[in-house]
């Protein structure tokens, strides 16, 4: 602790004055770096002989401003796919990696079909599933067979349902087992102790990898579009038919990365107020 | 008798480390267990909180039979507090939430009551002003003396301390055993396993000596640290000596 008294020694001056030069020095060099990189990738890709085909094709204004209405229609189906696909596959998620916990041999059945689940839709590819649960079910033939849509959404769900079980159970797994054994020191029943105790500090400790999931989960929702509805990719693949020009495409692609801004921000809103919260008391 | 055990055995794997223990504690009283590392005194308070299953004897509270599985481990626990050598306060819960959960949620008391009776505790401690805190931003003392107080806002028949100052700072030791020295003032009945002979002589009614699983020694703390019959008990007590911690 330095007092309002304190005069700075010339040891302490000299150090001060070396890190404030090697600051401005490190600066400069990321700046001059930074123009280089960004002046050779500009001349490499706008001086390549194929230039002026590619803008053409992939980058007209025109085109993006006709077809924007189309593919945001396309998106809100995106949207809310979304919403309900990232809340129901994180609630599936914890419900498989909680079952995964349990003990005795009362619940060898449920683990090892959690277990099952687990393992098998984690290699199969969402593709197959989306496929598999669209075209398959109504095949079946059966009363009251929801839509694609709803199908496509379900093979998210499942598919991604055992990637964020994964995560969860490492993060419950992660929570030293000296804080079950103070819950359950207090007379707290299994469930409580899980649900008071372990849960908070785990999902706690998984939120990063959990949400950076439900970013991937969000672009794949986009691979619907192959089982039929019209989401912002097939809208864009419609406009690529019809303008025989990428530049839908690149419209879809921009808009998706707009769209995953909100929840990486949220992501690390969440990680930092939780990080301070604890770290910072009241 | 509040807590009796009779020839309990608890192994784990090929290695036994309670051998036929047997143990009361009565109405009141302050039972320190002493002995070497692995000598079984943390195992034997963990096996009378139920949190590991015994192999063989009996271990009985207020006479009925903990021990039987068709008993309730739950209900059990209830009625008995524990306090850890590493405090183990829940780290997302501000030090009120830490004491007030049991109450609320396993006791089904009203919060606004839980409160009020946490915080009077907590003014007794003289941690009044850290009721809101986050338990990382404790002492380790100040930490031990939440996990005591988290431990009796439920009442407990009988309160276990497992080496509770064995992770403390020799200047925090001080605040936490004034803490337990008040509770045998009020007469809580209450098993120690501790390393602090100097404490165990002042507020202990009777020291066991553990050795390999079994209780070789015990008696008032005057006659078991101070002229012990058994040979292995004047050795360790000599090694404590020796390092200084009597």
């Amino acid at each position: 602790m330095t007092t309002p008294l304190h005069t700075v020694s010339a040891v302490q001056q000299d150090r001060i004055a070396f890190r404030r030069r090697s600051a401005v020095r490190s600066v400069l060099l990321a700046a001059f770096s930074t123009a280089v990189v960004g002046t050779l990738l500009g001349v490499l890709v706008t001086g390549a002989p194929g230039w002026d085909r590619v803008r053409q094709s992939f980058f007209d204004p025109r085109i993006a401003v006709d077809w924007l209405p189309e593919i945001l229609q396309g998106l809100w189906l995106n949207v809310r796919m979304l919403v309900f696909c990232a809340l129901a596959a994180l609630a599936l998620g914890l419900l498989i990696a909680v079952l995964r916990t349990l003990r005795g041999p009362v619940f060898f059945p449920v683990r090892a079909l959690a277990t099952l689940y687990t393992y098998s839709f984690r290699g199969l590819p969402l593709i197959i599933v989306i496929y598999l649960m669209a075209f398959g079910i109504p095949g079946l033939r059966l009363q009251g067979t929801p839509s694609v849509t709803v199908l496509g959404g379900a093979a998210i769900v499942i598919t991604y349902g055992a990637y964020l079980a994964e995560v969860f159970r490492a993060g419950i797994e992660s929570v030293h087992p000296s804080q079950v054994a103070a819950a359950r020191s207090l007379g707290l029943s299994y469930r409580q102790s899980m649900r008071f105790v372990v849960l908070p500090q785990a999902v706690r400790r998984v939120a990063p990898p959990l949400l950076n999931d439900t970013v991937a989960l969000q672009k794949d929702v986009g691979l619907i579009s192959l089982a039929g509805p019209i989401d912002a990719i097939r809208a864009a693949q419609i406009g690529v038919a019809q303008t025989a020009n990428f530049t839908p495409y690149v419209v879809a692609g921009v808009l998706f990365v707009l769209l995953a801004l909100p929840l990486i921000g949220i992501t690390d809103w969440v990680t930092l107020r939780a990080a301070r919260r604890q770290a910072g008391g009241e | 008798m509040v807590l009796s055990c009779t020839d309990v055995r608890k192994t784990f794997g090929s290695a036994v480390v309670l051998d036929g223990l047997s143990l009361d504690v009565g109405e009141h009283e302050v039972v320190a267990l002493i002995g070497a590392s692995g000598s079984g005194k943390s195992t034997l308070l963990r096996c009378v909180n139920l949190l590991a299953e015994i192999d063989d004897g009996v271990i009985r509270l207020d006479g009925e039979d903990i021990t039987d599985p068709r008993v309730d481990p739950d209900s059990v626990r209830q009625k008995i507090g524990l306090v850890f050598q590493s405090y183990n306060l829940f780290p997302h819960m501000t030090v009120l939430d830490n004491i007030t959960l049991a109450p609320v949620r396993v006791h089904k008391r009203a919060a606004t009551a839980a409160r009020e009776q946490a915080m009077e505790w907590l003014d007794r401690v003289g941690l009044a002003d850290k009721a809101g805190s986050y338990p990382d931003k404790l002492s380790g003392g100040q930490q031990q003396r939440v996990a005591i107080v988290r431990a009796l806002v439920n009442s407990p028949r009988l309160l276990l301390l497992d080496e509770v100052t064995s992770a403390l700072d020799p200047e925090l030791v001080g605040e936490v055993l004034t803490m337990i020295r008040d509770l045998k003032g009020e007469g809580m009945t209450m098993v120690l396993a501790t390393h602090e002979m100097g404490f165990a002589r002042q507020v202990a009614d009777r020291v066991a000596f553990l050795d390999q699983g079994r209780v070789l020694e015990q008696g008032p703390p005057a006659q078991v640290l101070g002229d012990p019959v058994e040979p292995r008990t004047r050795q360790f007590l000599a090694r404590i000596i020796e390092a200084g911690r009597l």
